[in-house]
């Protein structure tokens, strides 16, 4: 087979694989699990074929692979099914395939007992199928029908616990705020292809490096970042990713790792050139960056549900990947996306188990628990490797690439030329000064996460018995990423755009040096608040009490429907021995609650619209309504009145007939006589 | 002779059987009324005839016409009659509504329809829809 | 005037001029008096609330038209009036009545609530009618002599009847043969007895089935 077709079938076999499973989930369970993990995993195998035969992993760059055909005429702007694989796109590939692949195994004994697993595990499988067609994909319009087709499956994925009511309204706000983002990335794009009279990226690519250029460059830039901001969840739309934490945790690792927020990136990474073409979206990205970074990296210190720390940091590792891209370096900004990938899926397939072991989802709670990294110890070790590795210590591989965002901003605030192309020195700083703080916060949260969630003391662990030997193979396998690929840092710009990726002695002493202090005044703080901890009684409410048989998915639904009755918040505890509480000081009630941003749309946007469609609604019962009933109402009447002359007698009939022709006649009689 | 006056005698009789067929409630007086109506007209065909002094004499003629079916139609008539009285009960008009429209819940509550005749076979419909036309 | 005039009226007319509005001859006194009497027998025949009576009353109302026929020398509708309608008609109404138990005696609900609107209907139409006939007939004239002198036996004798009907009309007459004879079955069908049916029409209640059946008895 040509490995066009081998490209071809990467996105259609988890496609599929979906549409089987979704037709035999309920008639042959015994597929249900096969028909979830194989086409994934040929889906994997495929991509790894493509990406050597394409990439040649021989050192030399070869060029991209195009291909395309046309369906059906469209048009002025023709739509065409076309493939282009270059380094980016064949990596990020294997990324996703990797992932979705150990998501559906981890899935299979994490979710073993619920009833919805068939539905389930097909929205992965379309999942899948939707990130691969993203990445595959030449032609904006159907790279528009992935985007899209992943929000609809984050929606339902999300919402998978719909019997709770904040996975309901987390589902309902990943798809609202996500669409928000949708309706200007989808006039950016018809802009950008009336623009560039092409929907192929290869073409735009050709018209934006041509001498003409773009006409409305930073109109185009704009309306693109607002689409990528709601997907890829920067500020300010990034709120509903942490809310999105209401889905289970193998739906979490999958929209966080690999697929759902890696498109924005991947997107901006692709078209990239279109956004270097205008300043002004540099800057604004950079900034969109910076304050994703830092205010996420405070969240993150604050929140007590150990998925929501996830999540927001997740939302500062995106930020680091925008930063890279507003540097103008599309080769770190991938480079961090494919190491982020990697372990943070390790993080939250981790916190799962951890989150089924302790029966709690709750850091408060869990450092109450003596023992717990006994009781699961992949992923206790597991989970440190990919603790490290998001804090940028080396050797792990969130080092090297965090230190290839960090190089590259450097390289740009001191005025060097990338690639031919004009860069703000202005946003290689911000990008610098930002990635350099975040680097130290990242550090503190991953301690605080790693302390409280391992080092507890109190009363015994509960003992579930060992975790399913999937979830634990699967842990390991994702961890060898987080540990190892910092080694291809040396083959990498040969995939990408030949860019060095390799750290540089500034910014390496620099960085690790934050992250090391991080740790420590995190350590420092830590050991003062414990010595509280014994003293302050603070409830460990938000345990589910019967966890013994149910599988990870049932006690972490059970565990996110009593954070709230036990705590009063979803997302912070009254705990004096958080270390966290400690280090923000008076920060720490705001940025529990995500700097209020939640509120300030609810007051912003959600009150005004509620009061219009109040006023609408009113109007609708009161005016319109009116006008409806009325013209019932008025020929009912009409005919209540006409009815009752209609009353069977013969002789009232033949009554008023006999008088209508005297009148008749008499007038026939008065005219006749009147002209003669 | 004036032909006023077998004119007006015609019009006056024919007013006055005109108010026995609506004021009557009786089918047999309605008949008789209808009678009367009856010849009126058949006064004024005789006093045109004979001022126009018709060769044919149709005016005549038609008066015999005109007896002999008025004859028939007052035998089918009170066969009618006496068909509907025996389904009914009753030979009063204004009692057979059939044609009235069923009573609604909804409807005016003085329907003055009884309830009796509100379950017609169509037979009988026919023959109240015959009397009618007669 | 344009109205009511036939093509005759301006042959027959020009005998009008020598005879005045209201100059009555005897026989139109006699006309007059015996019209008073029938209309005042057909008033009486429509507003009486004996229902027995009412039919008597049409006796004489029908009994005046005769002698109207008379008096316009149609001798033989008058005799054929007399039979048919006195004879045969009224008797036929009388069957009717007693086969329906009209009741005896005054029936104070013998008129519908529908009579005010029907006494204004006949006012008006009889008004209509009355201004009518009288602003196109007021001058016409009747030689009615003449009409008895040029036919030898008079305009309405039976022999001028018998041999105008069966020369000139013997295919209507036919016809209404035929109709009379449907006449005839159509009236047997509908007075036959349905008790032969197995099942009795829906329409009737058991009181009425009751009646019914004891009127049968009666005929």
């Amino acid at each position: 087979m040509t490995t066009t077709t081998l490209a071809v079938l990467v996105p259609l076999l988890p496609f599929l694989g979906a549409v089987a499973g979704l037709l035999l989930g309920r008639t042959a369970p015994g597929f249900v699990r096969p028909l979830a993990v194989l086409p994934t995993l040929a889906a994997l195998v495929l991509a790894v074929t493509v990406a050597v035969q394409q990439g040649g992993g021989g050192g030399n760059r070869t060029a991209a692979l195009d291909a395309h055909t046309e369906l059906t005429p469209t048009g002025s702007v023709p739509i065409e099914l076309a493939l282009h694989i270059d380094g980016f796109a064949a990596l990020v590939a294997i990324l996703v395939g990797l992932v979705a692949t150990c998501v559906q195994l981890y899935s299979t004994g994490y979710l073993r007992d619920d009833p919805r697993y068939p539905s389930y595990a097909a929205l992965v499988s379309l999942f899948t199928s939707a990130m691969l067609l993203v990445v595959y994909s030449g032609d904006l319009m159907v790279l528009l029908v992935g985007w899209e087709v992943m929000g609809i499956c984050s929606y339902f994925l999300v919402g998978h616990y719909w019997e709770t009511p904040e996975a309901r309204a987390a589902s309902l706000k990943a798809f609202l705020v996500t669409k928000l983002g949708d309706v200007p990335f989808l006039i950016g794009l018809f802009a950008l292809a009336t623009d560039a009279g092409s929907f192929r990226i290869t073409t735009i690519l050709g018209k934006v490096a041509s001498e003409g250029g773009l006409d409305h460059p930073t109109l185009i830039a704009l309306l693109l970042l607002a689409g990528v901001a709601g997907k890829s969840a920067q500020f300010p739309l990034h709120t509903w990713l942490p809310d999105a934490m209401a889905g289970p945790t193998p739906v979490s690792a999958l929209i966080h790792a690999a697929t759902m927020v890696a498109a924005g990136v991947y997107f901006v990474a692709r078209l990239l050139p279109v956004f270097t073409a205008s300043q002004a979206a540099l800057i604004v990205l950079a900034v969109m960056a910076a304050v994703t970074m830092a205010g996420s990296a405070l969240a993150a210190l604050a929140q007590d549900d150990i998925k929501r720390v996830l999540a927001y940091s997740t939302i500062g590792q995106l930020g680091y990947m925008t930063g890279a891209l507003a540097v103008g370096d599309r080769g770190a900004a991938v480079f961090h996306l494919l190491s982020h990938g990697a372990f943070k899926a390790v993080l939250f397939l981790a916190a799962g188990v951890i989150i089924h072991a302790a029966g709690t989802n709750s850091l408060a709670a869990m450092s109450r628990m003596d023992n717990l990294r006994a009781r699961v110890p992949d992923a206790f070790w597991t989970m440190t490797v990919a603790l490290l590795a998001l804090a940028a210590i080396p050797p792990f591989s969130g080092f090297f690439s965090k230190e290839a965002v960090l190089g590259a901003a450097e390289h740009t605030a001191t005025g060097h030329e990338a690639g031919g192309v004009a860069i703000p020195v202005a946003s290689g700083w911000i990008v610098l000064v930002a990635g350099l703080v975040t680097a130290l916060l990242t550090a503190a949260y991953a301690t605080r996460l790693w302390l409280l969630a391992f080092n507890g003391r109190g009363a015994q662990a509960p003992d579930h018995g060992r975790q399913p030997l999937v979830m634990n193979v699967v842990l390991w396998v994702l961890a060898i990423p987080s540990l190892t690929f910092g080694l291809v840092t040396v083959v990498l710009p040969d995939w990408f755009d030949g860019r060095s990726l390799t750290p540089t002695l500034t910014t390496s002493v620099l960085g690790t040096g934050f992250a090391l202090v991080g740790g420590l005044v995190t350590y420092a703080a830590w050991r003062h608040t414990t010595a509280m901890a014994a003293r302050a009684a603070v409830p460990i409410g938000a345990v589910a009490i019967d966890s013994e048989q149910g599988d990870g998915g049932l006690v972490e639904a059970e565990a996110i429907a009593t954070h709230t009755p036990a705590y009063g918040d979803i997302a912070s505890a009254p705990d004096p021995a958080d270390p966290g509480r400690l280090l923000l000081g008076p920060l720490h009630r705001h940025a529990a609650v995500g700097f209020h941003l939640d509120a300030l749309y609810a007051t912003l946007f959600v009150r005004p619209v509620r009061a219009a469609a109040a006023l609408v609604g009113f109007l609708d019962r009161a005016v319109v309504e009116t006008y409806v009933r009325g013209a019932a109402e008025a020929p009912k009447a009409l005919g209540w009145a006409v009815r009752r002359a209609q009353t069977g007698n013969v002789q009232t009939y033949l009554s008023a007939l006999l008088a209508g022709t005297v009148v008749l006649v008499v007038a026939v009689v008065l005219v006749a006589t009147a002209g003669a | 002779m004036h032909l006023a006056y077998p004119a007006v005698l015609a019009s006056l009789l024919f007013c006055t059987g005109l108010y026995g067929v609506l004021a009557r409630r009786n089918a047999i007086l309605v008949l008789m009324s209808v009678e009367l109506m009856l010849n009126a007209v058949n006064l004024n065909l005789v006093a045109f005839d004979v001022w126009l002094r018709d060769a044919l004499h149709s005016g005549q003629a038609l008066t015999l016409f005109t007896i002999a079916i008025a004859a028939a139609e007052i035998g089918i008539g009170l066969a009618i009659v006496l068909a509907v009285y025996r389904n009914r009960g009753t030979s009063d008009i204004d009692k057979l509504r059939d044609s009235a429209e069923p009573h609604d819940p909804d409807d005016d509550p003085h329907d003055p329809s009884d309830a009796t005749a509100t379950a017609a076979t169509p037979a009988t419909a026919a023959d109240e829809k015959a009397e009618a036309t007669a | 005037m344009t109205l009511a005039v036939p093509t005759a009226s301006a042959a027959v007319t020009t005998a009008a001029g020598s005879h005045g509005f209201l100059s009555p001859t005897g026989v139109e006194i006699a006309f007059l008096l015996v019209g008073i009497v029938t209309f005042g027998a057909a008033i009486v025949t429509v507003t009486t609330k004996q229902l027995v009576h009412a039919a008597l009353w049409l006796v004489v109302a029908l009994g005046g038209l005769a002698v109207e026929y008379l008096l316009l020398t149609a001798e033989f509708i008058a005799w054929v009036q007399v039979l048919i309608y006195v004879g045969s008609v009224v008797v036929l109404l009388l069957f009717g009545l007693m086969l329906t138990r009209a009741p005896i005696g005054r029936s104070p609900d013998a008129d519908s609530p529908n009579r005010w609107a029907a006494l204004a209907v006949a006012v008006a139409s009889a008004a209509a009618l009355v201004w009518v006939v009288v602003d196109a007939f007021r001058t016409t004239w009747i030689d009615l002599d003449r009409a008895a002198d040029s036919a030898g036996a008079g305009g309405g004798s039976t022999a001028v009847t018998g041999s105008i009907l069966f020369r000139h009309w013997v295919l209507p007459f036919e016809a209404l043969s035929v109709l009379l004879l449907a006449a005839l079955v159509g009236a047997i069908v509908l007075s036959r007895k349905k008790n032969a049916e197995p099942s009795a029409p829906a329409g009737v209640s058991a009181g009425a089935g009751a009646g019914a059946g004891a009127q049968e008895g009666t005929r």
